[in-house]
């Protein structure tokens, strides 16, 4: 065999998985059919780190988000992955709403969280001054977070990487096959390998490569999500995520900070037939437009910076899919809550997997460059700027980022192959301008490394 | 009155003359700050000619302008602070960071001349795919002129004001041919000689009436849909290149972190005719305070803005009060946009935009129904300004309600 494991899929999952088992006397392989880390996806969705308060008691999905919730808390802060408690308001805006708080409090009492509070009217307006008229109430979540969506993978897959895993990007699995004597044989990238043991953390494609090893358990049917991204400017006009009362169809549109201190709404839900298809549509930034003028029309005085668009991977089922037979594990039918479920997906695939690897010695997760606006960036260091003059060479301005960041980047384990990887690892390029003043030294900075 | 030395935020051309004219009337101190590696904002990468007439009476291209007005900054005496950003401002201190490292710096007065620039495609709502080949004007004349990348084989060019028609230019520099001008407008918004020269080089259509509805292809831009304004059909355009131009928007964010007012038409920060912002002390000059006029223009407003600088480091006279300027619409904004005093404004004009096209308007300027002004211009649009006097700035109510300007009848 040539390798103990193969992961199809470096999603936050996959790369989640990656950096478990790499903690372990194993060879791994991380198969990605894209052009980077975390840029499917795990790229384009709420960037919230949920405590799991509104999953459906009992389900695998509960379970794992809340225990996802606790296991990322503590890495996050050790790995440089921005976090923000802000904490959460499920707004109420009508009677029918506000009838459905009782059984999400007996839900959220059921998946063990207690914290979970009733707020009337006047204290929704003195908590959030900005909401637009008509809100009667909310339901308090005081843990509920942000998380940055790009750093979260990225951290993954180097702390992989630097224990020895194997990264293969831009390489698309176009078959695999169950040996007669155990193991599997993974055609990809025009060639061959065999391992002992296969992860499939596809996402979108978890569905195909299960039935290419003769199961029938699940269609994935893309369902696209649009953003909008609004300037920095409005920042202070949100202090919480303000969450929509849940429905069958979806979580409803969100209105939330980012930790790069933007304000963020979305997501639209639509089910779309192509895998590819992350277009967005004039219906969705229209409706995602209105519902902003709802729920928070201050935000409307100023531009939107950005429009992102994801497609997560629902299935006919309620519950993740994830399923394990003799040294394969499927994990399937992972939506917006993967990114907060991660970790804990990646230990229960560990886990399921019943590896017998000895652990290697405990290293320190890798520390990431830090993206997130509420804690220090280099611009605002004068002891690094001292050290090193780049740090003080403001490049990206909508963003503040430094040369000495972007060249840290395009150095680093996992290095960004196009402008949209270095927009992730340092924020380069996602601020108002979009590259009016920078994109066109950042073409080069990108165009100067591919060449050295 | 504060020491400390002047510091003029933005080192294109208004920043620039505004130092250059700062130091001729004998300010001690003067300091650009400039967070770009080289002083000259935008015309640095703006290479067609014609910058400098109104100043500098003669006809140059964009850098070579710029580089005049950086010589003469630096022979002035004035200190360019290169590769520095401000990234702070509190208690009128400006917090400086750049490769040597942060700093603070206490002025006595400040001129804010951050400029603009182009709205992005996402800005604009445009759905569709996100792929490679979508940029604003500056971006790619950045690209062609300074990075020397290619800038793709056909290029749809969104807009139609002058800087629209140097995209064409650029783009050819660049190894792509324009396939087309488009416009949301019934005409473009472009002086006739310039357009002229553009079209007859390259011989471009403008499609008027139409507007961008759709982008798509992955990785590289493959089509673009078009939306007839008037009767909702469409139609798809293959190119590998979308260049959104113009539609610009004072680039405000220092404005809003020092607290100064904006303006609700221009987006930029309100200021009198003596480009007096609503803090004491700061000044705003050339295109932070409204969407692109050239640069000539906004050289002379930093022009402007250096004589009222002077005097207010002379006497610290700071109004006490201001009376806002409101627009009607379709009128967009006006500029300057409040009054306090009987201050000549730059270049003795206001200027004036619209959101539509209105040919010889009949313009009323009133505070509390009393008619202050009332006459014809040739013609109000987006993207270019008309000129409006300024002498009935002296009829204003300082302890009025605000001044508003209209069309009459309302259009």
């Amino acid at each position: 065999m040539d390798r103990d494991v193969v992961i199809v899929g470096a999603g936050v999952v996959g790369a989640a998985i990656a950096r478990e088992l790499s903690r372990y006397e194993l060879d791994v392989t991380l198969l990605e059919a894209g052009p980077d880390v975390g840029a499917g996806t795990s790229k384009a969705n709420t960037a919230l780190l949920h405590t799991g308060f509104d999953a459906k008691p009992g389900t695998l999905e509960a379970r794992l988000v809340a225990r996802g919730y606790e296991l990322l808390s503590e890495y996050a802060p050790s790995a440089g992955i921005p976090v923000e408690r802000t904490g959460a308001l499920l707004v109420a805006w009508d009677e029918t709403q506000r009838a459905e708080f009782a059984g999400i409090v007996e839900r959220t009492h059921a998946n063990g969280y207690r914290a979970i509070r009733e707020l009337d009217r006047d204290e929704l307006y003195r908590r959030e001054p900005k909401l637009g008229l008509g809100a009667l109430g909310a339901l308090e979540v005081p843990d509920e977070a942000l998380i940055c969506p790009f750093t979260t993978p990225l951290a993954f897959a180097t702390e992989a990487v630097l224990a020895g895993c194997e990264l293969r990007r831009d390489t698309t699995v176009t078959g695999v096959e169950r040996l007669p004597g155990g193991g599997f044989r993974v055609d990809a990238g025009g060639g061959s390998l065999t391992t002992r043991h296969l992860v499939n953390a596809a996402g979108l494609r978890s569905d195909e490569l299960d039935r290419l090893l003769g199961y029938e358990r699940f269609t994935v049917t893309p369902r696209r999500g649009e953003l909008i991204v609004f300037d920095k400017l409005t920042r202070p006009l949100v202090r919480h995520i303000v969450l929509a009362v849940p429905t069958q169809v979806s979580k409803g549109v969100l209105v939330s900070p980012t930790v790069f201190g933007n304000v963020m709404v979305g997501p639209t839900a639509e089910d779309v037939p192509s895998k590819a298809d992350t277009s967005s549509t004039a219906a969705g930034l229209d409706y995602l437009v209105a519902e902003t003028d709802r729920i928070l029309p201050a935000l409307l005085d100023f531009d939107v910076t950005a429009v992102y668009v994801g497609l997560r991977a629902a299935t006919e089922h309620a519950d993740f899919q994830i399923a394990f037979e003799d040294g394969y594990a499927c994990v399937g039918g992972i939506r917006s809550t993967g990114l907060s479920a991660s970790m804990a997906i990646a230990e229960h695939v560990r886990e399921g997997l019943e590896l017998s690897a000895a652990p290697r010695a405990p290293r320190p997760p890798p520390r990431m460059p830090n993206i997130g606006e509420a804690f220090p960036r280099p611009y605002r260091e004068a002891e690094l700027i001292a050290s090193d003059p780049d740090y003080g060479r403001v490049v990206c301005f909508c963003e503040r980022v430094t040369r000495g960041e972007i060249r840290d980047a395009l150095a680093s384990p996992v290095a960004p192959v196009d402008l949209d990887g270095l927009r992730r690892r340092t924020r380069a390029h996602m601020g108002r301008c979009q590259g009016f003043f920078c994109g066109a030294r950042l073409a080069g900075m990108l165009a100067e490394a591919d060449r050295g | 009155m504060a020491d400390g030395p002047v510091a003029i935020v933005g080192g294109g051309p208004a920043g620039l003359a505004a130092a250059v004219e700062l130091r001729r009337l004998g300010v001690g101190e003067v300091v650009v700050i400039e967070r770009e590696q080289d002083p000259g904002g935008i015309p640095r990468h703006a290479r067609h000619q014609g910058f400098g007439l109104r100043d500098l009476r003669r006809p140059l291209s964009g850098p070579a302008y710029v580089r005049r007005y950086a010589d003469l900054a630096r022979a002035a005496g004035a200190e360019l602070l290169l590769e520095t950003m401000v990234t702070g401002w509190s208690e009128g201190a400006l917090e400086l960071t750049g490769p040597g490292g942060r700093s603070t710096l206490d002025p006595a007065a400040v001129v804010l001349a951050t400029g603009c620039r182009e709205r992005p495609r996402s800005a604009r709502l445009v759905p569709g795919s996100r792929p490679e080949g979508v940029m604003t004007t500056g971006m790619l004349q950045q690209l062609v002129y300074l990075q020397g990348l290619p800038a793709g084989r056909r290029a749809l060019v969104v807009g139609a004001e002058h800087v629209s028609f140097s995209a064409i230019m650029t783009l050819a520099h660049g190894g792509a041919r324009t396939v087309a001008l488009t416009t949301a407008q019934p005409r473009h918004q472009s002086v006739a000689a310039f357009r002229l020269g553009a079209l007859a080089r390259y011989r471009v259509p403008v499609w008027t009436g139409t507007r961008v509805s759709a982008i798509r292809g992955r990785p590289r831009v493959k089509e673009v849909e078009l939306t007839d304004v008037a009767d909702g059909s469409t139609r798809t355009v293959a190119c590998d290149t979308v260049v959104f131009s113009a539609d610009w928007i004072p680039d405000h964010e220092l404005a809003v972190l020092g607290g100064l007012d904006l303006d609700p038409g221009t987006r930029g920060p309100v200021v009198d005719a003596e480009l007096r912002t609503t803090t004491r002390g700061v000044f705003a000059a050339g295109n932070v305070l409204h969407g692109a006029e050239q640069a000539d223009v906004a050289a002379l407003s930093g022009h402007h803005a250096a004589a009222a600088v002077a005097r207010y480091l002379e006497d610290g006279d700071w109004p006490a009060r201001r009376v806002p300027i409101l627009c009607e619409t379709p009128l967009g904004w006006i500029a300057p946009n409040a009054v306090s005093g009987a201050g000549v404004p730059a270049r003795g004009r206001f200027a004036l935009r619209a959101h539509s096209f209105v040919r010889a308007p009949r313009i009323e300027i009133e505070q509390g129904g009393r008619v202050l002004w009332a006459g014809r211009v040739g013609r109000v649009m987006p993207g270019r300004s008309a000129r409006l006097p300024h002498a009935w700035v002296s009829q204003v109510d300082p302890a009025g309600p605000p001044v508003v300007c209209a069309l009459r009848p309302r259009g």
